[in-house]
């Protein structure tokens, strides 16, 4: 059997331990009060199925399959479907990101090209880098004055420092002899930035998008279970809310394989870019 | 007129952190059009920083260049550059690393007019049919044959060649020794390459310039090549003055550039040789 083959056997071997487990630990309690008189127990409550709290496999089940039956369903503010709810979140995870990438390339640009932006800049980064995200929130929250304009900068202000600073990295570390190529060719500057630099800095530029990516969709959760209102981190707090937990491991799960998703997406991406020396 | 040289190098050195001995000093030669020029020496005596020099992508800290009556001072097209690494962009393909320079001479050509030059530099240098290849999917040989083709594309009026074969194993040398041959005397192109390889420059070159050691590295001999230009490396060993040539050159690399660089030349200075293919620099 081939490694692939022994590998999607041990997985699937671990997820059906997990169940398992799962299902072992969610099974209704033998009621321990059996003697109990039956007007008594209809009486306290305890004439049906007991469980944890935990949803059954088969009520996970049933919610994931009534969610993904109509994921855009709309039936008022507090019951959309996944699927808007996730179109949502994407939306300002990609105008986030996308404006971070307009601030972020072009000034790694400068940073990598000139020592002295490097330098005059450092500082700066070093001391906002370390800052959780949602730290921002309050401030943009007033300063910005609109709940999903706050959620959108605090996407920004994550992604842009990976970015900023893979790019300015993968800038200052062109070969050499690359630019002596451009320089004896007498290629202007916009033509060795756009024709040498840019496709030698690519690779690295994008090993930061997809670092930026991955910290935006972490982020976006946390952010719209404050701002709320919509978005995926919205609908997980929401369902905490009406003690729907089936919902919320349904879309814990939705959330993992997204990112995935969009892991996969920049990993396609950097294999795209790549080049071979 | 008087019939300046082509290129003119006078009081050349180069020092690198201040305070310490320059790495070479008071390098003087000159090139006319059309010559082949070798220069060897030991490495660390500033041959590359020399090459940089003339490409304008070094700066001298004292003397001055001159090429075709105009002062050397930044790179120009006037000048191809073939680099030791090859310095191919390994995200183009072969057509596109010599379109990349053919674009930069004439910004203006078409498309078509762009990829037919390409496709006749390429056949020079024997890559037809691999034109779409990227670096990585060449050999040494090859990939350095299309640093050749990038270089001789842009029809400079000088090329300079940093120790080009260096890392080709010596079958693949020589088959692109051949060709290199070939092209420069089919276009009488004006060179200025570094080796380390004595058997290399008496086949390629016209004269042989011999760097003593660094620092304060000079060159000290500027060697006529006296075989005749038609050499192949099939039948070069065999011209009755190859070996003395050859010798006189390795004498010089394994005895005097060390003793003239510590100022004892009278005492190394040998031999038998004939005066005729050798003519000291002042």
């Amino acid at each position: 059997m081939s490694l692939a083959g022994k590998a999607a056997l041990v997985s699937a071997l671990l997820l059906a331990i997990c169940l398992g487990a799962w299902h072992v630990a969610t099974l209704p309690k033998a009621s321990a009060d059996a003697a109990m008189d039956p007007e008594y127990a209809r009486l306290m409550g305890l004439d049906k199925p007991k469980t944890d709290g935990l949803p059954t496999l088969a009520q996970l089940g049933a919610a994931s399959w009534k969610q993904l039956a109509h994921p855009f369903h709309d039936s008022g503010s507090n019951d959309k479907g996944i699927g808007i709810q996730l179109a949502y979140s994407l939306g300002r995870v990609t105008l986030g990101f996308a404006l971070a990438a307009l601030v972020a390339v072009p000034l790694g640009f400068v940073i990598g090209l000139s020592p002295l932006a490097h330098r005059a800049l450092n500082p700066f980064i070093q001391v906002l880098k370390p800052i959780s995200p949602l730290a921002w929130m309050p401030l943009a929250l007033y300063t910005i004055k609109d709940s999903a304009a706050s959620s959108i900068f605090v996407i920004f202000i994550c992604s842009v420092w990976p970015m900023l600073i893979n790019t300015s990295h993968g800038v200052a570390s062109v070969r050499r002899d690359w630019l002596n190529v451009a320089k004896t060719l007498e290629a202007g500057t916009v033509r060795t930035c756009l024709q040498v630099i840019l496709p030698a800095a690519t690779p690295v530029i994008l090993t930061g998008m997809r670092i930026s990516m991955g910290i935006a969709w972490l982020v976006i959760v946390a952010a719209e279970m404050l701002v709320g209102n919509l978005g995926i981190g919205y609908f997980v707090w929401n369902e905490w809310n009406n003690l729907s937990l089936s919902n919320v491991i349904f879309a814990i799960l939705v959330i993992g394989v997204v990112g995935m998703l969009l892991d996969l997406l920049f990993g396609a991406l950097q294999r795209a870019f790549a080049y071979v020396e | 007129m008087s019939m300046a040289p082509f290129l003119q190098v006078r009081g050349l050195s180069k020092t690198f952190t201040r305070g310490a001995p320059p790495v070479f000093c008071e390098v003087a030669f000159t090139l006319d059009r059309g010559e082949f020029v070798c220069i060897i020496g030991h490495s660390g005596c500033g041959k590359t920083t020399i090459l940089n020099i003339l490409a304008g992508l070094d700066a001298a800290t004292s003397g001055e260049v001159v090429m075709d009556g105009r002062e050397v001072a930044g790179p120009s097209l006037d000048r191809g550059v073939v680099f030791q690494g090859h310095a191919l962009m390994p995200w183009l393909t072969v057509r596109g690393n010599i379109a990349f320079a053919v674009r930069s001479r004439w910004p203006d050509w078409t498309r078509d007019e762009v990829r037919a030059h390409v496709q006749k530099y390429v056949d020079l240098v024997r890559l037809t049919g691999n034109e779409d290849k990227r670096p990585a999917a060449l050999s040494g040989g090859m990939k350095q044959r299309v640093g050749i083709a990038r270089a001789f594309a842009i029809q400079p009026k000088m090329l300079l060649l940093d120790e080009p074969f260096g890392a080709l194993d010596a079958l693949t040398r020589g088959a692109i020794q051949d060709e290199l041959v070939a092209i420069c005397a089919e276009t009488r192109q004006t060179v200025f390459m570094i080796t380390h390889d004595v058997d290399e420059a008496l086949l390629l070159a016209d004269r042989i310039l011999l760097m003593t050691n660094g620092p304060g590295a000079r060159i000290a001999e500027s060697l006529v090549n006296t075989l005749p230009r038609a050499r192949t490396r099939h039948d070069i060993h065999h011209h009755p003055r190859y070996y003395q040539i050859r010798n006189h050159v390795l004498d010089f690399l394994v005895h005097r550039s060390k003793l003239l660089q510590q100022g004892i030349a009278d005492v190394a200075a040998n031999d038998s040789f004939a005066a005729a293919t050798q003519e000291e620099t002042p």
